[in-house]
């Protein structure tokens, strides 16, 4: 984007599309068909959203042919980049621009989840407005369901709303298949492998949660996309409240030991 | 070895400031010098001794003749490749030590400090200086939208070496995250351990852990709100050994994600529907995790001979909040007199 004023004669008098896709920083973004641009259905409203709206449309498509100064050539790049934005929000839902997000995805490309326990389970870029200059983009994890800063500040200074809030649900209602099998694990604060009570109560308090969502669904024969999810809700809980006093007998044996050395001093 | 005698800098601290080892706290000489933090270290590393003595900076020359006694007396214990190996480099250590003995002296250094370093944190003098080090942001902030940018405290999934690398604990979602840099990759877990993430919850409760970041614009409702409690007005309100304002403020109701299609939720019945919401989720009142409080309420005529627990639903929480009060809330001075020892 910075050597834009450079290299502007042979990027915008062609393939305006790939040099953004591919600059750096514009990671998250799928190619727009020029068949979807030109349709001036998928623009409706935007004219009042884009300074330069047709400046920048025919920058975005190739087609730019104004003579003007530098200054000028940086608004309608600036707007042009918007409007890219905007659309793309769009686009990314239609048919066309799932499967190709869906590609994206697929090589993760939006990054992966940090939480530990998604063990590196790929994001979707979202918006959480679908209002540009809100909020800048996010990245949902399916996984656990929950949203994430971008590591690199070149990303979390992008848009929210060029992704849109519905586009990361939609491609899990569009394409089922790529739904995760959810899990129960979980961090457990421990201090010399005995869980501490305040965080545990909670814990407790949410398997109760998770358990009661779990019934409501099996009532109604939905499947709860569990990993276990033949199995009964009960003898499963019961496993693994042994499996955790197990898990505390053995800590208890290692704590001892690292306990002493560590009180003293 | 001699030729070190002229860097002016510990190892310790230029092992610290080497680029990965950001999360480190720099462990005090006495710390180590002391046999009893030490116990049980000698088995799990190898070349035990001149990986302390390396740690410590100490002249080899200085305590030469002690050190070849020493060898030999582990010479009878064990005869195990290492071992043998390490006797022969003492015997040769005065002339000059190989390269390779260097490079694997420096790496049992390594763990041999990692190892120190899991007890030393979790100790009083080590806790504080990571205290320090957290309210400076070093170990980085949650990467969850809704914990806004909280700072995160370094930990292990395990105590042994070698199972995992080091993850950053978030306090206000308890969870763990992946280091957002590759370079944390190389750092063993172990080096942290399970403990001290907790250890540090119980030791500064006052911390206000939601602190950092972008100011709380909407989620003021959340723990602050009921952190006024009619029967202790001089006090914050506690929930099960916790301020309640301290446990998981990133999460509950305003702080979760909600899935939506064009402003409309996604059904928990749709097959995409959302199923990990208990995951971030808390109690709207805090209280109702106080279970003891709340086994009172529905119990009233029951007594507890053993606890000395009578009346009030409240109160019962009352005595043992008294009593931890004059050793400023920390465990360590409460663990051995505490219930887990008696």
């Amino acid at each position: 984007m910075d050597d834009f004023n450079s290299e502007t004669d042979s990027d915008y008098t062609s393939y305006w599309r790939d040099w953004f896709i591919s600059s750096r920083g514009n990671e998250y973004f799928c190619e727009i068909d020029e068949d979807y641009l030109t349709d001036r259905f998928n623009l409706t409203g935007l004219n009042t959203e884009v300074q330069y709206y047709q400046y920048a449309l025919d920058l975005v498509t190739d087609v730019f042919d104004l003579d003007c100064d530098d200054e000028m050539r940086e608004t309608i790049e600036k707007s042009a980049r918007h409007l890219y934005g905007l659309v793309h929000a769009r686009y990314i839902v239609t048919t066309r621009g799932l499967a190709k997000m869906l590609e994206k995805y697929k090589k993760a490309d939006f990054g992966k989840c940090p939480r530990v326990m998604c063990k590196s389970h790929p994001l979707l870029p979202m918006g959480q407005s679908d209002n540009p200059n809100v909020k800048a983009v996010k990245l949902y994890c399916a996984k656990c369901e929950d949203i994430y800063n971008p590591k690199s500040s070149r990303h979390s200074a992008i848009d929210g709303a060029y992704f849109g809030t519905s586009f990361h649900n939609i491609i899990f209602q569009v394409y089922p298949a790529l739904i995760p099998t959810k899990a129960y694990d979980r961090y457990v604060p421990r201090i010399y492998g005995f869980r501490v009570h305040a965080p545990a109560t909670l814990i407790r308090w949410q398997h109760g949660q998770r358990d009661d969502m779990r019934k409501r669904l099996r009532k109604l024969e939905i499947e709860s996309g569990f990993k276990d999810d033949e199995e009964e809700v009960e003898p499963e809980d019961s496993e693994e409240e042994e499996e955790e006093e197990e898990g505390e007998m053995d800590a208890l044996e290692n704590g001892e030991m690292d306990g002493g050395g560590n009180n003293q001093v | 070895m001699s030729s070190s005698s002229g860097t002016p800098e510990s190892w310790i601290s230029s092992f610290c400031s080497l680029l990965g080892h950001e999360y480190f706290a720099e462990i005090s000489e006495d710390f180590i010098e002391d046999d009893f933090n030490l116990t049980g270290l000698q088995t799990q590393v190898a070349m035990y001794k001149e990986a302390l003595e390396m740690i410590l900076d100490v002249e080899p020359e200085e305590d030469d003749e002690e050190e070849e006694d020493e060898e030999e007396e582990e010479g009878d214990e064990s005869i195990e490749g290492e071992e043998r190996s390490s006797r022969r480099a003492a015997a040769e250590r005065r002339h000059h030590r190989m390269a390779s003995d260097l490079s694997i002296i420096e790496s049992s250094a390594e763990m041999l400090y990692g190892l120190i370093h899991q007890r030393f944190i979790c100790s009083r003098a080590g806790i504080q200086q990571m205290s320090e080090k957290y309210e400076l942001t070093h170990f980085g902030v949650c990467p969850r939208t809704n914990c806004e940018s909280t700072r995160t405290l370094p930990v292990g999934l395990s105590d042994v070496p070698g199972e995992d690398t080091v993850k950053l604990f978030c306090p206000s979602c308890l969870d763990v995250y992946v280091p957002p840099n590759s370079r944390f990759q190389t750092v063993d877990g172990a080096f942290f351990g399970r403990t001290f993430g907790a250890l540090f919850l119980l030791t500064f409760p006052e911390y206000d852990i939601s602190k950092k970041g972008a100011e709380v614009l909407s989620g003021n409702h959340g723990p602050r709100a009921v952190a006024s409690h009619p029967t202790d007005t001089d006090d914050k309100e506690k929930i099960n050994g916790m301020n309640a304002s301290n446990l998981a403020p990133g999460l509950g109701k305003g702080k979760m994600y909600e899935p939506k299609i064009y402003g409309f939720k996604v059904s928990e019945r749709a097959r995409s529907g959302p199923r990990m919401g208990w995951l971030r989720n808390r109690p709207s009142d805090i209280r109702e995790l106080d279970e003891a409080a709340l086994y009172h309420v529905e119990h009233p005529d029951e007594t507890d001979d053993d606890m000395s627990m009578n009346g009030v639903p409240t109160q019962p929480r009352q005595p043992t909040k008294k009593s931890r009060r004059p050793n400023g809330g920390s465990p360590m001075s409460i663990e051995p007199n505490g219930d887990a020892f008696t």
